[in-house]
């Protein structure tokens, strides 16, 4: 018999703004493919249809209107450093307001699992184990001591997160460097935590881009950062290492795909820095620009001060893109054809952005080892092991 | 009755400072002499030293006192040679002391133990003349068997060895080689007036120099007792039983608390207990033995991994394009009569710079990740060729990349006056 999953989300693609909501994509699709029934919550109405998904929305209002296809909910639960003071203390409230609407929707549906994701979702998760009395995964796609770079966690948030992680019959995290993070900063027996790292969806990359990004067609070398501009992702690393390549060589071009908190803060910086002509920032990009742009670049680089997993490496790789990596980035641990360097190093990073430009060889090999590479990581293997896990916990 | 030829290689690279794209045309301190900060060469052989090459060269001298029967054979390349002067001239006496004794033969080999024979014949000659000289000048002898950079060896091999003056040439025994025939004897490289070629019996080599500690392995413990009796039961079968390894395999690959050195120790008297056995060296065993048949191999082999070819060193194309690049430059290098410039090229020839860019690791063979310095290949290839780089300016030829590259823009760092650092410390302290 097919086993239906009661999962808690916070956001779904499009309307997104991290990672999260691609990794519930992907693992959800995948899940559906290998026969397990999904029951999907989120906060907000969306205006979602998938064919494999039953959605299920806390919020009673009609669905929002969208713009330029990007949704921001009014609610942002990962920015950096600092967004908990006054106005964020919302996200507390509205993660209780989450966990009554799991309440009614647990003492009403039929399924045998429940699975959340990060805080936002735990205090959901836990309610509906208490009402229904069936096992919780909680799965920790990030933490409070990720989001803040380890610099002053936010206390409620970090209670959250250590109660639901307490309260679920397993953890999952995405890889095992959160799962050491979780051990030791949120004392969880380590047999209780279970590593299923993400995948990369082949399908998101079905359709070739037809426009080929103008600075490719003139043929200036082109490094991208793709990713959310916040602390967490190390975006200041990315142009001050941009500076060191450009006194060597300055035919190159840089390219920030992205949007988040610190993009103010890191277009100053290029002017700063005096290279404000190099970088170029592109806003948020989604579907088939964001495509054409991982496409044209020769290089991407994701110098991550903590990451949890850094799954748009592997959208690289499968895009045949060679990958510049920081050690400090979960992703690390599965991926061998990729360059790999500290975050702060700038020496480093700039001495491989300029060793992938200048011998040819090397980018060769870094592509076509890493796209193989990359399809060896999908969803399908993550799906897997959360089977596993589930009939593990059906049993009991 | 079976004789035992032993022989054991002993090397260093000169291996690589980090040195960066930015450091092009800065400095040409490449290696980790000191400059930086990076002293690893110095500090690899104080520790290898202490972990190895005294305690074994002691316990071999007392094994050649203790049984006059025993016999072996040492190949030392010339860039460990170099380095023990200057960091450790007390092993380099070590060394000395038992080849005083006559019963410790010193083998040919190439000075840098370099690729040079696959990729250029005069200067594979030059290094091999090279080496010749520094055995005579160090030693008080001269070399009458040849073996080539981890055992590579084809027909040519054989046939360049011969030419060179050497009679007798070590090889491996691969199997497929072989064609089903026993290493353990003579054989002879075609021709009319072919070399004599010992080839190795990497199965029982392999017992001692990788299978020794491994406790999962049926025969663990091995004691030289119980290694001793497989040899006596060769009788019959085998002419030479040729025991080709690593120095580093006791101290540093087998560390002492495996028990290696109790092991070395009880060897020979072990083998000699039996009246039939006995010790001979390379240039010994060759003429002793009548060979049995011809070896054609016109194909690679090697003793390395388990492909026993080439691949370790040329399995991909990072390690196929840096040779290439590295081996374009002989031409310029040698007219430039820089000795420092030349010096530096062929200590870039070193096989481990090149055996450190194998992917093999990357899906399997540990072997390589023990023995490489770097965290990757790719990290490995960019640092080669960043020397390479301002190797290729230094000689005059345009630069890797230089197309893509432009001068440094006069920007605050392009602006630093250049520092040329014509002559790395280890130079000076050598000298004095």
């Amino acid at each position: 018999m097919a086993i239906t999953v009661l999962m808690f989300g916070w956001e779904f693609p499009p309307f997104h703004v991290g990672g999260l909501g691609v990794a519930c994509y992907g693992l959800t699709r995948a899940l559906s493919a290998a026969g397990v029934n999904v029951l999907f919550a989120l906060p907000d109405r969306l205006d979602l249809r998938l064919p494999f998904l039953t959605f299920l929305f806390a919020d009673p209002s009609p669905p929002p209107s969208t713009v330029g296809g990007e949704h921001r909910t009014a609610l942002d639960p990962y920015a950096t450093v600092g967004w908990w003071e006054a106005p964020r203390r919302d996200y507390v409230a509205s993660a209780r307001h989450y966990a009554g609407f799991a309440h009614t929707l647990a003492a009403a549906a039929h399924f045998d699992v429940i699975h959340a994701h990060d805080w936002l979702c735990f205090e959901a998760g836990l309610e509906a184990k208490r009402v229904s009395g069936k096992p919780l995964v909680v799965h920790v796609h990030a933490t409070e001591y990720d989001r803040s770079g380890g610099r002053g966690a936010n206390p409620h948030v970090f209670a959250i997160e250590k109660a639901g992680m307490e309260g679920a019959d397993v953890v999952v995290t995405v890889s095992r460097f959160t799962k050491a993070n979780i051990v030791r900063h949120y004392e969880i027996p380590p047999e209780k935590v279970r590593v299923i790292h993400n995948g990369v969806d082949l399908t998101f990359m079905g359709t070739p881009a037809r426009d080929v990004l103008r600075l490719r067609e003139s043929g200036q070398p082109i490094v991208l950062f793709a990713g959310r501009i916040t602390l967490q992702k190390g975006p200041e690393y990315f142009v001050r290492a941009a500076r060191r390549v450009l006194e060597v060589n300055s035919s190159v071009r840089f390219v920030v795909a992205g949007t988040g908190d610190m993009e103010h803060q890191m277009i100053s910086e290029a002017a700063r820095l005096g290279i404000a002509d190099r970088v170029l920032f592109t806003g948020f990009l989604s579907g088939k620009d964001l495509a054409t742009v991982y496409r044209s670049a020769d290089l991407f680089v994701m110098p991550s001060v903590s990451e949890p997993f850094g799954i748009s490496a592997l959208d690289a790789l499968a895009y045949g893109t060679p990958v510049l990596i920081s050690r400090q980035s979960g992703v690390s641990e599965v991926l061998r054809h990729v360059l790999k360097v500290d975050f702060w190093d700038l020496d480093d990073i700039a001495d491989k952005i300029l060793a992938v430009l200048r011998y040819p060889v090397l980018h060769r090999l870094l592509r076509s080892q890493g796209q193989a590479e990359s399809r060896r990581h999908t969803w399908k293997a993550s799906a897997e092991k959360c089977m596993d896990l589930y009939l593990a916990l059906q049993r009991g | 009755m079976p004789s035992v030829c032993l022989y054991f290689q002993a090397h260093q690279p000169y291996r690589l400072r980090r040195y960066r794209i930015f450091d092009l045309g800065r400095s040409h301190a490449y290696f980790a002499e000191g400059e930086g900060g990076d002293d690893t060469n110095s500090r690899v052989i104080e520790k290898v030293v202490r972990s190895c090459y005294e305690p074994v060269a002691t316990l071999l001298l007392k094994a050649l006192e203790t049984h006059p029967g025993f016999k072996l054979s040492l190949s030392i390349s010339g860039t460990l040679i170099e380095q023990l002067r200057a960091h450790a001239p007390t092993t380099l006496d070590s060394f000395r002391r038992l080849v005083r004794t006559g019963r410790v033969e010193l083998l040919a080999e190439t000075y840098y133990h370099s690729l040079a024979f696959v990729y250029s014949r005069p200067e594979f000659r030059r290094q091999v003349r090279a080496h010749h000289a520094v055995i005579r000048r160090t030693f008080g002898v001269e070399p009458r068997a040849f073996r080539n950079t981890e055992l590579i060896y084809n027909n040519d091999v054989a046939r360049e060895a011969r030419a060179l003056g050497y009679a007798a040439v070590l090889a491996e025994g691969v199997p497929s080689a072989l064609g089903g025939r026993t290493p353990d004897r003579v054989f002879a490289s075609p021709g009319p007036r072919g070399a004599r070629v010992i080839t190795r019996n990497a199965r029982l080599s392999d017992d001692i120099a990788f299978r020794f500690s491994r406790t999962d392995w049926e025969e663990h413990p091995l004691s030289a007792e119980k290694f001793a009796g497989w040899i006596t039961a060769l009788r019959g079968q085998a002419d030479v039983v040729n025991l080709f390894m690593d120095m580093e395999t006791f101290g540093e690959h087998q560390p002492a608390e495996t028990g290696i050195f109790d092991f070395l120790s009880a060897l020979p008297g072990e083998i000699l207990k039996e009246a039939g056995n006995e010790f001979l060296t390379p240039s010994e065993a060759a003429r002793r033995h009548r060979p049995v048949a011809t070896l054609d191999l016109p194909t690679y082999s090697s003793w390395a991994d388990e492909e026993r070819d080439l691949s370790a060193w040329m399995g991909n194309p990072l390690q196929e394009e840096a040779l290439r690049k590295l081996y374009a430059l002989e031409g310029p290098v040698l007219k430039s009569k820089d000795a420092d410039l030349t010096r530096d090229w062929r200590r870039l020839q070193t096989s481990d710079h090149l055996y450190y860019m194998s992917t093999k690791f990357l899906n399997d063979g540990e072997v390589h990740r023990h023995f490489t310095p770097y965290p990757s290949p790719y990290d490995a290839f960019i640092n080669f060729m960043n020397v390479v780089s301002d190797l290729q300016a230094r000689a005059g030829v345009a630069a890797e990349g230089a197309a893509a590259v432009e001068a440094p823009a006069p920007s605050r760092a392009g602006r630093k006056p250049r520092r040329v650092i014509t002559r790395p410390r280890s130079t000076a302290r050598r000298k004095a």
